[in-house]
This record gives structure tokens, C-alpha cells and sequence, in this order.
């Protein structure tokens, strides 16, 4: 069992998301440290790009600050390996697959194994480009290389059963569960697709569901996990970030926590 | 040989394929098996050739350019003139094919993106045709230049949507449009402008756009009793210059050229990576970031080519070659005094090349050159440049 599974078999999980080098790599590890001590089980880490095609206005504005520093893969790498030394908090990758591939497949998964990522998740990779083509995410170029970094994939409201079942099958530590239609970002109601699509996985897998996109607060997280097994919040928390306070991230991250263990 | 690509999930050798989040990848299935069904269908066949007739004006001229070839004293040039089409481009000829699919697919809301403003013009066009809404994103950075197309646009009923992120132009536009199509995925139709993107999208436009070289073709047998020394056309996506080729590239007699803007040369100065739904050549930096490009024709002006291309690149089956902003300048005047066309900057780098290759060729070899538009949007622009 991966660190990352092991997180939801204690309670429901919280994942919080921020952009890794946003505004510094040095306030993003403090954030880390914190979002653990306010209660989220898992870190996702966006790694910084400029055409960051499946994010909304919030998220892309973070990616923006971070680049003006430059801040490249290789960076947040050593930012992992700092933070390894504090806390096993698994954290999650999400990037853009261009930066996988301009890395350098096998490299970036052995590097992952190396500093301590938990998983990789790639919004713009499905896992039928992999199968087809044998490169992206997964073993590396079929070396067996990453084998321990979890690959987890994207289920939508979109996706047919004949799509649910393979991804499902294909993603590991949990299955992202994309709440709405569009692209990251805070919205007023949570979907009520939430339930239905869920049951629709669970059909296929007992792998844990974990819902993102449009997640914004506690009333909705609390929503969520009454069929879900964890929850993913995003540009709420960027957002905060963005006006740099970092105070209330951490209070906002409680204030999650208590609605989903509620 | 060529005819074959690309494969059942849409990859040109190592290139071309499908990197989208999941959300997108129902609709592409849909638009894949809509085309696929319907493309060989008599009526829609017959619906399509129509259009391409009575409105866009098919089939456009292959134009002996008697005075410019014998300026440059070498081989003969023959111009395709993909200006004289219905708003000036050869993007109505894509466009008018998927909003035929569009509309038996039963979508309402049509959206696109656009660089220089002549696809956007093109939708808009098709969209007013056809009673459809239509929503075009388009970089502030172009709206602010290309302004005529923009009222053009308005004129025409559709909405333009200008954005404001990234460096405001044309990358920048797919780029939102994707959004937008990701959050409507069920009742909007999303018309790509070029053979980039996704599968079926590099598939489905090459298609529709290689109506110009199936012409082409046909035309310079008739008047020469033979096939072409050499293609030329300019690649910025990419789309007019794949429907120029594509026709001709199992004539392995033929030698073809694609010619890309200095200042945004994917295949000439990039490298491969995954942008846009596609794996291709891309100006990136080190760490695989998008850079932003210049040139001074707008429709030029991307950070990516379509997937075909790198791989025809790749085989060594197509040459392609840089011309800069004075290069094309060269090439709008030349064919302005010559031969009284105004061709578009970005038919004008295409042009530019005729100066190198004509010359060195004899006097019974021919050379096809495809215009791929017309030139009155640039008038500014060639006007303000210092």
C-alpha cells in the first residue's frame, strides 16, 4: 500500500493544492508545514507552466508568479528533498506533460522515487496515449523505472462506463474525480453529479475517489465526502495565497477539516 | 505511402495523438465518428462541394505569373490563389466542412480562436450562413492590431472574446477556447482553424483544406502535361500548406517546401514536446516552458506547427526553410508590382522563397507557389513598419 492509499484508509482524505514557487519556493515549503499541521492528508504540488491548459484564471495567475522566478522543475525537485527531511506528508506532482517529456521521462520518474513524490498526476494525459504509445506517464519507457510513484488519472462527468473502467484500472494510489465539466476554479454550487459519478466508479474499482474542481469551501467539501473518500481544494487556497495570506490558509484548511470529519 | 496517416488514434509516426483532460476526450470521440461517418457520405459530400462552389467561389485560378518569372529569370511560377476566395483565405474552405458537421451534429454554439483575425472572420462568416452563435477568442495583442477583422466580425454577428492572459495572442486564444469547450463539452462545437490540436482535428482540416492541392494538381497537369517541380507554401499551423501537399506527396518527383517565419520557427529553431492537445515540434525553452514568438505576419505568429508537419519533417519528405520579416516584405511588394496581387504577410514569406529557388532553376521547370490569402488586412502593418 502507497502512502498515498494508506491516507484514505483512516478517515476521509483532505488534499489541499498549491503551486509550488508561488510566490517563493521558500513560502511554498513553510505552506507545506502548515497545511499538514491544519489537517490535510495530502500535498499537491502544481509545477509551474506557462499555457497551463486545463486551469481556470486563479491557478494560471499563480503559475504566472512563479515563472517570474524562473522556478523549473529541477527546482521544486530539491524543494521536495528539503521538505523530506521535516515530514512524510505524501505529496502529489500535478504538471503539464510537456514538462514530463522536456525532463525526461525516465529521469523524472527516478527522480521522483529519489526526493520523495508520492504520485504524478497529468490533466493532458489519458491513460490510452500511454497505452498506446508506451511513454508519458508510467513506467518510465518501460523500464520499470517509478514503479512506486502513484499514477493517478482523471475521471469526468464526460467519460463513457467503457472509459471508466479503464482509467479507473489504470490510475494508482486514487482516482481524481473531475466534479464538474470546465476547468479548475471556484463555483457557487457544488455538482450534484458528485454522487452519481462515484457510484459509476465504484461500480468498477474499490480504489479510493478522490473529487476536485470547484471545491471552495467547507460546505462543499462536507457535501462531497458523503459519497467521495476525499476531497481536492485548489484556487480557494491559491487565492489566499495570491493576496499573501498565508495566515489564513492554514485556519481555512481547519475550518475543511472539521467540516469533512463532522 | 503518405495517404495512410494518421493511425486510428490519430499519431503521424511519433507525432500527433491526443493529450487533452479527460473532459474533452467524449467530444473529440464524437467529432471523430461524426466525420467518419459523413465523409463519404453522397449528401454531405454533395452539401460540401456546393459551398465550395456557389459560395467560396472553387475552384480558385492557377495564375501563370508570366513577368515575375521572368524577373527572376529561371523557372516557371505558377500562383494558386487561395486570396480569391470568399473572405479572402483559405479558411473558409476548413471552416464551411466542420460547421456542415456541426450542424448535423445538432450544435447551436460554435467556438473558435484566432490569430490575424481570418479564421475568426471565416466562422463568423459560416456561422451568419448558417444561423449559427458564434463565440471567436482572439489575443488582445492581435484585436489591438488586426482591429479591421475585429469589426469585420461584429459585423458578421459573432461575439469577439478578447484575452488577456499569457502574451495575448494566438496560443494564448486556443488556449482559452479550449476552456471554454471544456466547460461546455456538450452543446458547443469547437471550429479549430488549422491542422494543430488534438485528433481529429491536424486529420480532419488537412481533409477539408486539401481541396487546394487536389485543384492545384489537376490544373498544372492540364496547362503543363505534367506534375510540378516544386510546392511551396508557408507553415505557421499549418493548415494551408497541408492542404497544398498533401495531394502531392506520394510524387516523390515533386520536392516540396514549407516555409516558416524566422522569428517563430518551430521546426527550424524548436524542439519536440507535447503543446496543445498534440506532440510536435515547439519553440520551448530548457525546462520545456512555451516561448512567444514574433513575426510580423500575425498568422504566423505561433509557438507550434500541426503534427503532420514535424513528421514530414522527420522522414525528410518536406523541406522547410526561415524567411524573416524583410524577406516577406520583399515578397508583398514583389508580387504587388508584378503581378497586381497584394498577397496576405503571411503568403508573402512563401513568396519570399521564390527569390532563392527560382533563379537557380531552368526555364522549363515550374514552381507552385500557394497564396494563401489576400493582403488588404496588412496594409497597416507594411505601412507602419520601420
Amino acid at each position: 500500500m502507497s502512502r498515498i492509499s494508506d491516507s484514505f484508509s483512516k478517515r476521509k482524505a483532505l488534499i489541499t493544492f498549491i503551486t509550488a514557487g508561488d510566490p517563493t519556493l521558500s513560502v511554498t515549503e513553510r505552506l507545506i508545514y502548515d497545511l499538514e499541521r491544519a489537517g490535510a492528508d495530502i500535498v499537491e504540488l502544481g509545477i509551474p507552466f506557462s499555457d497551463p491548459l486545463a486551469d481556470g484564471p486563479i491557478i494560471q495567475a499563480a503559475h504566472a508568479r512563479a515563472l517570474k522566478n524562473n522556478v523549473s522543475l529541477k527546482d521544486v525537485f530539491a524543494l521536495v528533498g528539503k521538505v523530506r527531511k521535516k515530514t512524510k506528508i505524501p505529496l502529489v506532482f500535478m504538471l503539464s506533460q510537456n514538462l514530463v517529456e522536456k525532463y525526461g521521462p525516465d529521469k523524472f520518474y527516478a527522480d521522483c522515487e529519489k526526493y520523495g513524490v508520492d504520485g504524478v498526476i497529468v490533466p493532458d494525459l489519458t491513460p490510452d496515449e500511454k497505452i498506446e504509445k508506451g511513454v508519458g506517464i508510467g513506467e518510465g519507457l518501460g523500464t520499470g523505472v517509478g514503479k512506486e510513484v502513484d499514477k493517478i488519472f482523471l475521471i469526468a462527468p464526460t467519460s463513457s462506463d467503457e472509459r471508466i473502467k479503464m482509467i479507473a484500472k489504470a490510475s494508482t494510489g486514487f482516482i481524481y474525480l473531475v466534479s464538474a465539466t470546465g476547468i479548475t476554479g471556484k463555483r457557487t454550487k457544488s455538482s450534484n453529479l458528485i454522487a452519481d459519478m462515484v457510484l459509476r466508479i465504484k461500480k468498477y474499482s474499490n480504489k479510493p475517489v478522490a473529487v476536485g474542481f470547484g471545491i471552495s469551501n467547507p460546505a462543499q467539501a462536507r457535501e462531497a465526502v458523503r459519497s467521495a473518500d476525499g476531497v481536492i481544494v485548489g484556487s480557494a487556497i491559491v487565492e489566499l495565497i495570491a493576496k499573501k495570506q498565508y495566515a489564513k490558509v492554514a485556519k481555512f484548511v481547519s475550518a475543511l477539516r472539521k467540516a469533512i470529519d463532522a | 505511402m503518405f495517404d495512410n496517416l494518421p493511425d486510428g488514434s490519430g499519431h503521424f509516426g511519433e507525432f500527433g495523438g491526443r493529450f487533452v483532460p479527460e473532459t474533452l476526450i467524449a467530444p473529440l470521440d464524437a467529432l471523430t465518428a461524426t466525420y467518419s461517418k459523413y465523409k463519404d457520405d453522397p449528401d454531405f459530400k454533395n452539401e460540401l462541394e456546393y459551398y465550395l462552389e456557389h459560395y467560396i467561389g472553387r475552384p480558385t485560378p492557377l495564375y501563370f505569373a508570366k513577368r515575375l518569372s521572368e524577373h527572376l529569370g529561371g523557372a516557371k511560377i505558377y500562383i494558386k490563389r487561395e486570396d480569391l476566395c470568399h473572405t479572402g483565405a483559405h479558411k473558409m474552405n476548413n471552416v464551411i466542412g466542420q460547421l456542415l458537421l456541426a450542424k448535423r451534429m445538432g450544435k447551436k454554439r460554435i467556438i473558435a480562436e484566432t490569430g490575424a483575425g481570418q479564421h475568426g472572420v471565416a466562422t463568423a462568416t459560416g456561422c451568419a450562413l448558417f444561423g449559427l452563435e458564434c463565440i471567436v477568442y482572439m489575443g488582445e495583442e492581435d484585436v489591438r492590431r488586426q482591429a479591421l477583422n475585429v469589426y469585420r466580425m461584429q459585423l458578421l454577428g459573432a461575439k469577439v472574446v478578447p484575452v488577456k492572459i499569457g502574451s495575448k495572442t494566438l496560443k494564448d486564444a486556443i488556449n482559452e477556447t479550449m476552456r471554454d469547450w471544456m466547460a461546455n463539452p456538450n452543446d458547443t462545437f469547437y471550429c479549430l482553424g488549422s491542422c494543430v490540436g488534438p485528433h481529429p482535428y491536424p486529420m480532419i482540416v488537412r481533409n477539408f483544406q486539401s481541396v487546394i492541392g487536389k485543384e492545384a494538381k489537376a490544373q498544372h497537369l492540364e496547362m503543363e502535361g505534367k506534375e510540378p517541380d516544386y510546392i511551396i507554401a508557408c507553415v505557421g499551423g499549418g493548415s494551408n500548406s497541408i492542404g497544398m501537399f498533401y495531394p502531392f506527396l506520394n510524387e516523390l518527383g515533386v520536392k516540396i517546401v514549407g516555409v516558416e517565419a524566422a522569428g517563430a520557427a518551430s521546426i527550424g529553431k524548436g524542439s519536440i514536446g507535447v503543446f496543445q492537445g498534440t506532440r510536435t515540434y515547439v519553440l520551448q525553452s530548457k525546462t520545456g516552458q512555451i516561448l512567444n514568438t514574433h513575426s510580423i505576419s500575425a498568422g504566423l505568429d505561433y509557438s507550434a506547427v500541426g503534427p503532420e508537419h514535424s513528421y514530414l519533417y522527420s522522414v525528410g519528405r518536406v523541406k522547410y526553410v526561415p524567411a524573416n520579416d524583410k524577406e516577406a516584405l520583399w515578397g508583398f511588394k514583389i508580387l504587388s508590382e508584378m503581378e497586381g496581387i497584394i498577397p496576405a504577410l503571411e503568403s508573402s514569406h512563401a513568396v519570399a522563397y521564390l527569390k532563392k529557388l527560382a533563379p537557380k532553376l531552368k526555364k522549363d521547370q515550374t514552381i507552385i507557389v500557394c497564396l494563401s490569402g489576400r493582403g488588404d488586412k496588412d496594409a497597416d502593418e507594411v505601412r507602419n513598419y520601420v
